[in-house]
């Protein structure tokens, strides 16, 4: 009979497998101890395996201390929830839409990313997998187009987080009719009433997302986790040079060291400074230098150290080097 | 007369967990899953209505169940079945399909005989549902 599929049947027919539910989503089973037992709270955080995300949280994010503190409470708070929901305390879902606010390049992608392998080990998050979208994926062009725009970008989100770039571009404050209001509406409805299927994390520039809480309160109160990314310090950003450079196999020599911190320190003080995004465009570019001087030296007798050592040349050659700070 | 279309339907009707369960499996396979309805209940009726575009993109259950209650609100007393496609194969090939909504009453066949040529019989199912006009078949609960 056409239409009708063939093959076996696929999965249980009846039957929920364990841990899909949401309400007993929080690490195993609900209400499984007496009221007078005990439980191991570090045998939890060992199986939970949040360890591993922190621990590499701390090695490979450099700085950020009030971002780590702020990320280590709230795996103790969901630790502790299921903990307590063993006991049959009450555990209401907690509250865990979050809006990251900071300078460019201070990391707040990648700590989204972190987040969402966050909940998913804690239990609080179904696939840990990240949506990213801006505006343009949110508000349509013409009336009926925002609606389903939205709920798309909803529909691939479930279960997982939702990280909305620059998210104070969805309200424009000058036209009234913008299309942006309707994206907002959406989401608080989903954010309100689909907690455990979704974690929304607003991210943007803190002056301008303090403008968007201020004309939009109900986002503002909404969201429990208001977490501020400081700029990098030039140790930080030094650091976060070394780690990017390891990472692709390339090493400074002693003379480059002091030339990449000098050129740092400049590049802060120039407009248009991006952290940890310069810091990357800066190493690319004496990438390309290096790839360059070493063709242009001896290219019949390349050591292995050649192809992996910076100079200071490599640096010197920016234009940062050229123009006046400020 | 209850119809039974695609897999599970000699079962009782899937709870919202088991359907949602169903759909995790799916997903988890790699099947994008799509939402259809109709009230020609018909065995031969295979193309039914599109709610919306077959998912490509969904990762979990609740984007998948959170349209099929939209098409349970916009339609209800109608028949809705959830699609599971296996593209890996390189052609569009049901590997699921099963009905999570029906009408509180399904009136069921007639079964007609046409007298031809030469005493010859031939047979055909009709539906009750259809004598009424497409939209109105089903009383709405």
């Amino acid at each position: 009979m056409p239409g009708r599929p063939a093959g076996p049947a696929p999965g249980p027919a009846s039957g929920t497998p364990a841990g899909r539910t949401p309400e007993n989503m929080p690490n195993g089973p609900v209400a499984d101890m007496p009221p007078d037992g005990t439980v191991d709270l570090l045998e939890a955080r060992k199986l939970s395996g949040v360890d591993d995300v922190l621990d590499a949280l701390d090695r490979e994010l450099v700085g950020l201390a009030p971002v780590k503190t702020r990320i280590r409470e709230i795996a103790a708070l969901l630790l502790v929830d299921a903990q307590r929901a063993r006991f049959g305390l009450a555990a209401a879902r907690p509250n865990l839409h979050m809006c990251f606010t900071g300078g460019p390049g201070t990391g707040k992608t990648t700590v989204a990313l972190r987040m969402a392998e966050l909940l998913k080990r804690l239990g609080y998050s179904r696939r840990g997998h990240l949506v990213a979208v801006t505006r343009e994926e949110l508000v349509g062009q013409y009336v009926g187009h925002t609606a389903p725009k939205t709920k798309e970008v909803l529909k691939r989100a479930m279960g997982g987080v939702l990280f909305i770039d620059e998210a104070y571009y969805l309200y424009r404050a000058e036209n009234e009719r913008d299309y942006g209001q309707e994206a907002i509406e959406i989401l608080l409805q989903v954010m309100e009433n689909q907690r455990e299927d979704l974690v929304v994390i607003l991210a943007g520039y803190k002056d301008r997302m303090d403008t968007f809480f201020q004309s939009n309160p109900g986002m503002s109160s909404r969201i429990a986790h208001h977490i501020d990314f400081p700029e990098y310090s030039l140790d930080e950003l030094t650091s976060i040079g070394d780690l990017m450079l390891a990472e692709a196999g390339y090493r400074l020599s002693p003379a480059a060291e002091a030339t990449f911190r000098d050129y740092l320190a400049r590049r802060r003080a120039q407009p248009r400074f991006s952290n940890a995004r310069s810091v990357r465009n800066a190493l690319e570019r004496a990438r390309l230098r290096h790839a360059g001087r070493v063709l242009a030296g001896e290219p019949t007798a390349v050591t292995k150290d050649d192809l992996m050592r910076l100079e200071p040349e490599d640096f010197l050659l920016s234009r940062v080097f050229t123009e006046p700070p400020g | 007369m209850r119809i039974t279309q695609g897999t599970f339907s000699y079962l009782p009707d899937l709870t919202d967990e088991e359907i949602s369960a169903q759909v995790q499996y799916a997903l988890d396979q790699g099947w994008p899953l799509s939402v259809e309805f109709t009230d020609d209940p018909h065995p031969r009726n295979t193309y039914w209505d599109m709610w919306g575009l077959p998912m490509f993109d969904a990762r979990d259950a609740a984007g998948v169940m959170h349209e099929i209650n939209e098409c349970r609100k916009a339609y209800p007393g109608r028949y809705i079945r959830v699609n599971a496609y296996d593209a890996s194969k390189g052609r569009q090939t049901t590997a699921l399909s099963f009905i999570i909504s029906r009408p509180a009453e399904e009136p069921g066949f007639r079964l007609d005989r046409q007298e031809i040529s030469d005493r010859r019989i031939r047979y055909t199912t009709h539906a009750y549902a259809t004598e009424r006009p497409a939209g109105d078949r089903y009383p709405r609960p």
